[in-house]
């Protein structure tokens, strides 16, 4: 947050509605002084809370909230279009309070009014009010709500960002109310994206951050989103997009694929082996790791030396690789601080299911590999072969169980491997 | 003592266990990729995938069937701090 707010002359109270169509208003709030987001997002600009508000013949429908501090100015904005009485429908595209803050508020204000959450925020609504005798409605894709001549339609879109999170569409104007889709950290008064300021880096940071972990629901998302061919799509954060919006659904298709191409074989593998080494000791046993896995053919495997690289040009090689190993000593109990920035930096991408494994050289204790393959498997990363750990110098044998050992991933990768079975009393 | 066959299918491994095991316990030491927290059916950590042997596990509670639901759990998911080993084969995976 900076010292000081932003002049009043940038940011001037706007404490009307802004309207978006003769029925659909923006009520939402402004937030010029956010410099950080979520702890994980920077955002040189501020944000915006988006929230809607819709008017049919028979009753109004809001569309989401704003953070708790904003709730005025919301509130005010919302009073400026419609009485508390009208309110028929409220609708949540997403849990999180800088979208609900002013929720608890709106429902005594508005006793009468229905809530439609999806199908998977039921129990995050319960945890975050914190009230048992709620009553909502929980929706899914193809479940409407009519307001007479207006008709609100429910997409179910999980994990954009948050497994709660649904589009809300208004057909009769050709509207998407997209939650954090298509969302941005901006603050800007004009609102509109024909009218407000260059935003197209934030625009692409959002999806960076937010939506990369989760590329296969958004192409899941697209689909159900791109034949609507909406002509305005009005997200929670950052500029309203009516102009040409079907460019940013288009940009979404972009960043969903591969950052990076690679030209292979349609049944091959690839497998990414990263280590780092003070004495050559990792170094050797990285280099033996791969020359067992080179010895498999289909597999196309690489090897990094991460002193020697920054970590995100690694993330974008890891995000579409089959397989990843990570060769580290332990100094101090602990791997070094390399392998865990790189580790801790690999929650924007989908590691689910990817191969993992581990191995280094140690002087003391050795440590090092049962913690990384502790995280890998936190990350959901399958480590299927113990990891191995070397004492200081390997050996000619020890070196030709790293090499087995690369073997033996790159054959599991190709579904060679086979299966073992165990006695549990012979595990130690 | 009565055995079953437990395979982990993300590392490709069966074990053979007594009736009665929990499969975090041998999850945990398989090196399985099923994480854990409060080990007590409490957390909702440890949520498994059951695709096969689905009756020959112990019933789940009716804790932990509140921990299933309230962590969205799927059909035939189990906690594996739960989830104790009857007889015959079963195979889990990571949630």
């Amino acid at each position: 947050m900076a010292d000081t707010p932003r002049s009043a002359a940038l940011y001037p109270e706007t404490a009307g509605a802004v309207a978006l169509s003769e029925r659909v208003y923006w009520i939402g709030a402004f937030d010029p002084d956010l410099r950080t987001f979520d702890i994980i997002l920077k955002t040189a600009n501020g944000t915006t809370y988006n929230a809607y508000l819709i008017r049919g013949s028979e009753g109004v429908a809001v569309i989401d909230t704003v953070k708790e501090g904003f709730a005025d100015d919301f509130f005010a904005r919302l009073e400026a279009v419609a009485d508390y009485s009208d309110i028929k429908v409220i609708v949540l595209n997403h849990l999180e309070p800088d979208h609900t803050g002013a929720l608890p508020e709106l429902m005594r204000r508005a006793p009468q009014a229905q809530l439609f959450i999806s199908q998977k925020a039921q129990t995050m609504l319960k945890a975050l009010l914190k009230e048992d005798t709620l009553s909502f409605t929980a929706v899914l894709t193809g479940d409407k709500v009519s307001l007479g001549d207006r008709t609100l339609e429910f997409l179910h879109t999980p994990y954009l960002h948050w497994p709660d999170t649904q589009c809300t569409y208004l057909p009769e104007e050709k509207m998407l109310f997209s939650g954090d889709v298509f969302g941005c950290h901006f603050c800007d008064t004009r609102l509109f994206n024909d009218l407000a300021g260059d935003f197209r880096f934030s625009f692409e940071y959002y999806y960076a951050h937010i939506m990369r972990p989760f590329k296969d629901y958004v192409i899941r998302a697209l689909e159900l989103i791109e034949p609507l061919q909406p002509v305005l799509i009005a997200p929670t954060h950052g500029p309203i997009l009516r102009d040409r919006p079907m460019r940013y659904i288009q940009r979404y298709h972009d960043l969903s694929q591969p950052s990076l191409t690679l030209e292979k074989q349609p049944h091959e593998k690839t497998l990414l082996i990263f280590f780092i080494s003070s004495y050559g000791n990792t170094r050797r046993m990285a280099e033996a790791v791969y020359a067992g896995a080179m010895s498999v053919t289909g597999v196309r495997v690489s090897l990094y030396d991460l002193e020697g690289g920054e970590v995100a040009p690694f993330i974008d090689l890891i995000e579409y690789a089959d397989g990843l190993l990570f060769g580290t000593p332990t100094i101090n109990g602990d791997a070094v601080k390399p392998i865990w920035d790189l580790l801790s930096s690999l929650t924007v991408i989908n590691l689910k299911n990817k191969l993992g494994g581990v191995f280094g050289s140690y002087g003391w204790t050795g440590e090092a590999v049962r913690l990384v393959e502790d995280r890998l498997r936190g990350l959901k990363l399958r480590v299927p072969v113990q990891g191995l750990r070397v004492k200081l110098i390997p050996t000619e044998d020890e070196l030709a169980d790293c090499t087995r050992f690369g073997q033996e991933l790159a054959e599991e990768l190709l579904g060679l491997r086979k299966s073992k079975i165990i006695d549990f009393a012979d595990l130690a | 003592m009565a055995k079953a066959n437990v395979t982990f299918e993300d590392i490709n491994v069966t074990v053979a266990v007594p009736a009665g095991t929990r499969i975090i316990e041998i999850s945990e030491k398989v090196g399985a990729g099923i994480t854990y927290g409060c080990r007590e059916g409490d957390c909702g950590t440890c949520i498994m995938k059951v695709t096969e042997g689905w009756q020959n596990l112990s019933e789940p509670s009716v804790l932990e069937d509140k921990v299933l639901r309230e962590n969205m759990a799927g059909k035939h998911n189990r906690l594996a701090c739960q989830a104790q080993v009857l007889s015959g084969t079963i195979s889990v995976k990571p949630a």
